[in-house]
C-alpha cells in the first residue's frame, strides 16, 4: 500500500518558501506552491516575473537563497540536475546539432546505460508518439521549428520522467502552429499522465492548456487557481488586469464589507453602484472596481445606472466593442456578443450602463 | 562595404595591390629564388633534397621538429581549452581581463617572452632558486636547453593562437545545449564528451593546425631555449645559410618544410577558416 502511495505521489512537487535574489533584485520572493502528480500547471506572468528562475530551481540550475523543493516528498533542493530524472524542453536550441533525430532521442537512454538495440527501439517508439516516425535519420537543422520541438518533447519523455518542465517551448513558433502544438502537448500529457510545469507569458496559452495556473508578478505568487477561477474571481488587482480584458474604475466604499460580501461603491463622477468586496473594506475606503467588458450591459430606457456616451462602435463579426465615456471622463470598453439579441448602440448615442454586483470586483487600495 | 556596394574586381585588386606587391617582393621572389637554387645548384636535379632526406643528422632534426611541434600543440590545447571555456562563459570586466591576459603576450616581442623563460629556467634562475629554498633539491637542476623547456616555452608563446579559435567556437555553443544534456542525465564529464567537445571540434582543428604550423617553422624560442640537442629545422636552415653559406641546401630544407605545410593545409583546408580568428564562428 505504501509503495503504491509513493508511486502515485512520485510526480508531485512542493515548492516551499522559495527565494532567489540577484543582487538587489528579488527574482523569486517567498513562493510556495504544491503541484499535484499528473497535473498540468502553468507558471504565468509578465517578462521578468521570475518564472524561469522558479523552473530552473526545479531543474537544478539555480540554487535558492531560501526555501526548499521536494519531488515526490524527497528534498531535491541541492541535487545536481543530472540526478533529478526530470524532463525539460527549452525555448529553442534544444536538439544537439551534431546528432541525428534518433540519436538525440536515444541520448538520455545512452546516459542511463541502455544497450544499443533497446535505445533504438524506444527512441523509435517515442518518435511515433509525436508522429514523426519518418524523420529519425534527419539532422535537427533539416526540421521545421514545430518538428524540432516535437522531437525535443520525445527526447524529454523517452526515459519516462515523472515531471516535464517546459520554458516557453512554443514562443518561437507562429500562431497557427502554436495552437496546434498546445492541443497536442495537452493530449500527450493526459495520455502518459506526466506532471507538467509549463512556463508562459501568454495568458491564452496558460488558460487553454493548464489544469491550474500560478500567476506571478515581481517574483511573488499572486494567485493559484483553475483558469475559470482566475478569470471569474481574481484575488488581486494585478490578476484582474493581467488575465483577460478589464475596465478599472476608482471609487470609495459606501459601507463596510467583509471579503465576498456585496458593497456599494461610490464611483468617481457617478453615483453608487453595486459591487463585490474582494478584501475587507471600511466605509469611505478607496477601492478599485474591475469590470469585464462583456459583463457590462446597456440598460433599456429609464433604468437606473451609469450614464455614458458611446464614442465609437467597433464591429468585429463575433462581437461589437463599444468605446464609452462616462461622467467624470472615465473611459470604458463594453463588448456585445453577436447573435444574442442584446441591445446595440451607435457612436454618439447616450446610454445607461449597468452590471450585476458579482461582476464588479472591488479591490481595496492601499492608502 | 563603403557606400554599401560590393567592390568590382578591379577596385578589389587596386585596394589589395600594395599588400600583394609587398608579398611579391619580400616573400614570393626570395622564396622562389631559394627554391630555384635548391633545384639547380650545383647541378640540376633533386640532389639537395636527397641529401637532406638521406643524411641521418638532418632527418633527426626534421623528425624532432615534428615531435616538438606535436607536443607543443598538445600542451597548448590542454592549457588553452579551460581558459577559452571560462572566457566563453564570461561577460564584462571578467572577459576584458581574460582577453587582455591572452592578447597582451601577443603584443610583446617573442624575444622578450623567450628571455623571460630563460630567466626562469637557467641554472641559478627563479625556479631553481625556489626549489633549493624549499629544500627539494641540493644542486641546481638542468632546466634550460632541454626539450621539455623548449616545448613549454613554445606552447606559452603560441598559446593565443590556440585560445582565440577555441574561444570563438565555444562562444557559439548556446548555454542550453550543456543544460539540456544534464537534464537528460549526462554527468558533467559526459556533457563535455558527448556535447561540448564535438561542437567545438572545428575550433580545435583550427587552433591545432595554426599552432602546429607556426611551431614547425619557429626559430627564436628553440634557438635560445634549446641546445644543439634540441635543434629544429628553422635553426638548421639558419645555420646552413649563415655559417656554411650553403644556400641551395637551405633552400631544399625550406622546400621540404613548405611542401609539408602545404600538404597539411590542403588536408585540413576546411578547418583553416580565417573568420575563426576574428570572432565570427
Ligand atoms: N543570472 C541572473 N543574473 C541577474 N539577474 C537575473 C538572472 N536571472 C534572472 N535575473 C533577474 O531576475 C528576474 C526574474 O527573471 P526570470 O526568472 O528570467 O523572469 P521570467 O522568466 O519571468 O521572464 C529578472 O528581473 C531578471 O533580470
Ligand atoms: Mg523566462
Amino acid at each position: 500500500m505504501r509503495k503504491l502511495d509513493a508511486d502515485r505521489n512520485a510526480g508531485s512537487i512542493s515548492i516551499e518558501g522559495l527565494t532567489r535574489r540577484f543582487g538587489a533584485v528579488h527574482a523569486v520572493d517567498g513562493v510556495s506552491l504544491d503541484i499535484r502528480a499528473g497535473e498540468f500547471l502553468a507558471l504565468l506572468g509578465p517578462s521578468g516575473s521570475g518564472k524561469t528562475t522558479i523552473l530552473m530551481s526545479i531543474a537544478g540550475f539555480e540554487y535558492p537563497d531560501e526555501g526548499r523543493i521536494l519531488l515526490g516528498g524527497e528534498d531535491i533542493t541541492w541535487l545536481p540536475p543530472n540526478r533529478r530524472n526530470l524532463g525539460m524542453v527549452f525555448q529553442r536550441y534544444t536538439l544537439f546539432p551534431h546528432m541525428s533525430v534518433l540519436e538525440n532521442i536515444a541520448f538520455p537512454l545512452k546516459m542511463r546505460g541502455l544497450g544499443r538495440a533497446e535505445r533504438e527501439e524506444r527512441a523509435r517508439a517515442a518518435l511515433r508518439t509525436v508522429r514523426l516516425d519518418q524523420l529519425g535519420e534527419r539532422r535537427p537543422a533539416q526540421l521545421s521549428g514545430g518538428q524540432q520541438q516535437r522531437v525535443a518533447i520525445a527526447r524529454a519523455i523517452v526515459y519516462r520522467p515523472r515531471v516535464l518542465l517546459m520554458d516557453e517551448p512554443l514562443s518561437a513558433l507562429d500562431k497557427n502552429l502554436r495552437e496546434e502544438m498546445q492541443i497536442e502537448i495537452k493530449h500527450l500529457q493526459r495520455e502518459i499522465g506526466i506532471t507538467v510545469v509549463f512556463v508562459t507569458h501568454d495568458q491564452t496559452e496558460a488558460l487553454t492548456m493548464a489544469d491550474r495556473v500560478a500567476v506571478l508578478d515581481h517574483g511573488r505568487l499572486q494567485q493559484l487557481g483553475a483558469p475559470r477561477e482566475l478569470y471569474e474571481a481574481p484575488q488581486t488587482e494585478f490578476v484582474a488586469g493581467f488575465i483577460g480584458e478589464t475596465n478599472f474604475w476608482s471609487g470609495s466604499a459606501a459601507a463596510a464589507a467583509a471579503p465576498g460580501e456585496a458593497v456599494g461603491v461610490r464611483l468617481e463622477g457617478s453615483g453608487v453602484m453595486p459591487a463585490l468586496a474582494v478584501s475587507r473594506v471600511a466605509a469611505g475606503d478607496r477601492v478599485r472596481l474591475a469590470l469585464r467588458p462583456e459583463r457590462l450591459r446597456i440598460l433599456p430606457g429609464a433604468a437606473e445606472g451609469v450614464p455614458a456616451l458611446v464614442t465609437e462602435a467597433i464591429y468585429a463579426g463575433n462581437a461589437t466593442t463599444l468605446m464609452l465615456e462616462a461622467a467624470g471622463g472615465q473611459v470604458l470598453r463594453l463588448r456585445i456578443p453577436a447573435g444574442a439579441g442584446l441591445p446595440e448602440a451607435v457612436a454618439g448615442e447616450a446610454v445607461t450602463l449597468g452590471w450585476q454586483a458579482a461582476d464588479a470586483r472591488a479591490f481595496g487600495v492601499a492608502p | 562595404m563603403l557606400g554599401g556596394r560590393r567592390f568590382s574586381p578591379a577596385a578589389s585588386l587596386a585596394l589589395a595591390a600594395p599588400f600583394l606587391l609587398l608579398l611579391l617582393v619580400v616573400f614570393i621572389l626570395p622564396l622562389a629564388t631559394l627554391l630555384h637554387e635548391s633545384l639547380f645548384v650545383p647541378s640540376p636535379g633533386l640532389g639537395n633534397y636527397a641529401h637532406a632526406l638521406e643524411e641521418p643528422v638532418y632527418l633527426r632534426v626534421m623528425l624532432r621538429t615534428l615531435r616538438i611541434a606535436f607536443l607543443v600543440t598538445l600542451l597548448a590545447l590542454v592549457l588553452a581549452w579551460p581558459l577559452a571555456w571560462v572566457m566563453s562563459r564570461s561577460r564584462g570586466l571578467g572577459l576584458a581581463l581574460l582577453g587582455a591576459a591572452v592578447l597582451l603576450p601577443l603584443w610583446t616581442s617573442v624575444l622578450v617572452r623567450t628571455y623571460a623563460w630563460m630567466v626562469l629556467l637557467q641554472r641559478n634562475g627563479v625556479i631553481n632558486q625556489m626549489l633549493a629554498r624549499l629544500g627539494l633539491i641540493e644542486q641546481p637542476v638542468r632546466l634550460l636547453y632541454t626539450e621539455g623547456a623548449v616545448v613549454l616555452a613554445m606552447a606559452h608563446v603560441l598559446l593565443p593562437f590556440m585560445v582565440l579559435p577555441l574561444y570563438s567556437a565555444l562562444k557559439g555553443i548556446p548555454e542550453d545545449y550543456p543544460r539540456a544534456a544534464q537534464m537528460l542525465g549526462a554527468s558533467p564529464w559526459a556533457t563535455f564528451r558527448e556535447v561540448v567537445w564535438p561542437l567545438c571540434l572545428p575550433g580545435v582543428t583550427s587552433g591545432c593546425l595554426m599552432v602546429f604550423l607556426l611551431a614547425l617553422g619557429f626559430f627564436v624560442t628553440p634557438a635560445l631555449i634549446g641546445g644543439p640537442q634540441q635543434m629544429m629545422i628553422a635553426t638548421l636552415v639558419s645555420q646552413q645559410v649563415r655559417e656554411l653559406l650553403d644556400w641551395p641546401f637551405a633552400g631544399a630544407l625550406v622546400g621540404i618544410l613548405l611542401a609539408f605545410v602545404l600538404a597539411l593545409v590542403l588536408l585540413f583546408r576546411r578547418a583553416v577558416r580565417l573568420d575563426r580568428f576574428v570572432g565570427q564562428a
